[in-house]
């Protein structure tokens, strides 16, 4: 199994955060399909070199998001749930949205306000991969 | 519970010019424990204790279950000790010196050691005095590994190398982790090696130990909260504050007892949470070190020029 995680020690962010957000992206565009097996903590610790306590705790939060099970004795995998990777995909865009909405109540702007602004960024992403698509 | 590969308990040695001070250390079987110190904190004074090279005035020391210094010899048998001070013969070549170690280690592993010779690009043809120093570490590092030992202790591993060196130590010192009976001890003052790849984190300054706990833990416990405040409010008060930086209306906490349940205290004292920030190991060491000095100095102080 592919274990090309890259943490980044100029990332402010905790090395259990990163190598999280990394496994989440495997998860969610497939790589790392439901049910499959994944590395053991220690290998993973070893492949990365970073210490153990650090994947263990990564792999924890995992669990108890729903993203992996972990079975005494026999190693970890992905959760055998086929809606996970549309569910982590929603649960980021779900982050993103209360992040705009607070940064909006930060400006000052309404609801529509708001709704409108997604709407045209969402047209104005929709028009540039139109553009970019070989004829 | 896991099973302890170091555990001191109530350890003092007493020199003239310095004293180590009641150390406690517990490495638990399995795992890498960063120790953290600056020049002159009692790092290689422990080390030495540890491997029954100084004997300690009191407290008891256990390494691999083996009571130091009365069953040092047992102990060392399992011990990979490298140390900066330790002399390989410069006129010798690493080969002779692997022979040597391998006569008086049955258990060394000489195709491990063929693998070290061509991961740390070393030859073993070479003599000692022609060696650099970061070959010299790789050189001493081979010769301890392949002994397969149950405990390697390294006095500062990474001080000098270059960063490709410094990555193939680590990357090596990881891969002996791979079986989980076996534990590091290292010391070093590069915080960025002892965050990345250490379970435990002691620090230790002046001859004491002043925090020894998971890494996890360790890291999540130290914020920096930087707050805005209306004018004339005071301060929130908060457990654990290390240090009061920044200015009256935006003033910066230094937390090491952090809890999200904070952000929710300041907000009620009408300050605001600006941001949350984690503080890397090295920051952590820092605020540490010179919070437990200046408050040694102001405990010390404090009664003698009452008496005075």
């Amino acid at each position: 199994m592919d274990t090309s995680i890259i943490i980044s020690q100029s990332d402010g962010r905790p090395m259990y955060l990163q190598i999280m957000e990394q496994i989440k992206q495997k998860v969610a565009v497939g790589e790392w399909p439901p049910g499959e097996e994944i590395p053991s903590i220690r290998a993973l610790a070893v492949a990365l070199r970073v210490s153990v306590i650090t994947v263990k705790r990564a792999y924890l939060e995992l669990e108890r998001e729903g993203v992996i099970l972990t079975q005494h004795g026999k190693g970890s995998i992905v959760a055998p749930d086929p809606g996970l990777a549309p569910r982590l995909y929603d649960r980021e865009l779900e982050d993103h949205l209360e992040h705009a909405a607070h940064i909006g109540n930060l400006l000052g702007l309404t609801p529509d306000d708001l709704a409108d602004r997604l709407r045209d960024t969402s047209a104005r992403l929709t028009a540039e991969t139109l553009a970019k698509e070989p004829v | 519970m896991t099973p302890l590969s170091v555990h001191f308990t109530g350890v003092s040695k007493r020199y003239p010019h310095f004293s180590l001070d009641n150390i406690d250390l517990a490495l638990p079987t399995g795992s890498i424990m960063g120790f953290v110190g600056a020049n002159g904190a009692g790092k290689s004074t422990t080390i030495r204790i540890l491997m029954g090279l100084v004997h300690q005035d009191t407290g008891a020391v256990e390494v691999l279950g083996h009571p130091m210094p009365d069953d040092q010899a047992a102990a060392k048998r399992d011990i990979g000790f490298v140390s900066e001070d330790m002399r390989l013969y410069e006129a010798a070549t690493l080969a002779w010196h692997m022979k040597f170690i391998q006569s008086i280690f049955p258990r060394w592993d000489q195709r491990y050691a063929d693998n070290l010779l061509r991961r740390f690009d070393l030859k073993p043809q070479q003599k000692i005095k022609g060696l650099s120093h970061g070959q010299r570490v790789k050189a001493a590092l081979l010769l301890a590994l392949a002994r397969r030992p149950r405990l390697l202790v390294l006095d500062e591993p990474t001080t000098g190398l270059d960063p490709v060196a410094r990555h193939e130590v680590l990357a090596e010192l990881m891969a002996v982790l791979t079986d989980e009976d076996r534990t590091i001890f290292f010391s070093s003052q590069n915080t960025l090696d002892v965050e990345q790849i250490s379970d435990q984190i002691t620090f230790i300054d002046r001859g004491r130990i002043i925090d020894s706990a998971n890494k996890e833990i360790f890291l999540d416990r130290w914020r920096r909260l930087r707050l805005m405040l209306p004018p004339d409010r005071p301060l929130p008060r908060l457990p654990g504050v290390v240090e009061i930086g920044g200015s009256t209306r935006l003033p910066v906490l230094t937390i090491n007892q952090f809890d999200p349940a904070m952000v929710a205290l300041c907000q009620d004292a009408g300050a605001a949470v600006q941001s949350i920030d984690a503080m890397t190991l090295e920051e952590i060491f820092i605020a540490n070190v010179q919070s437990r000095r200046d408050h040694s100095v102001a405990v010390s102080e404090t009664p003698e020029s009452v008496t005075a």
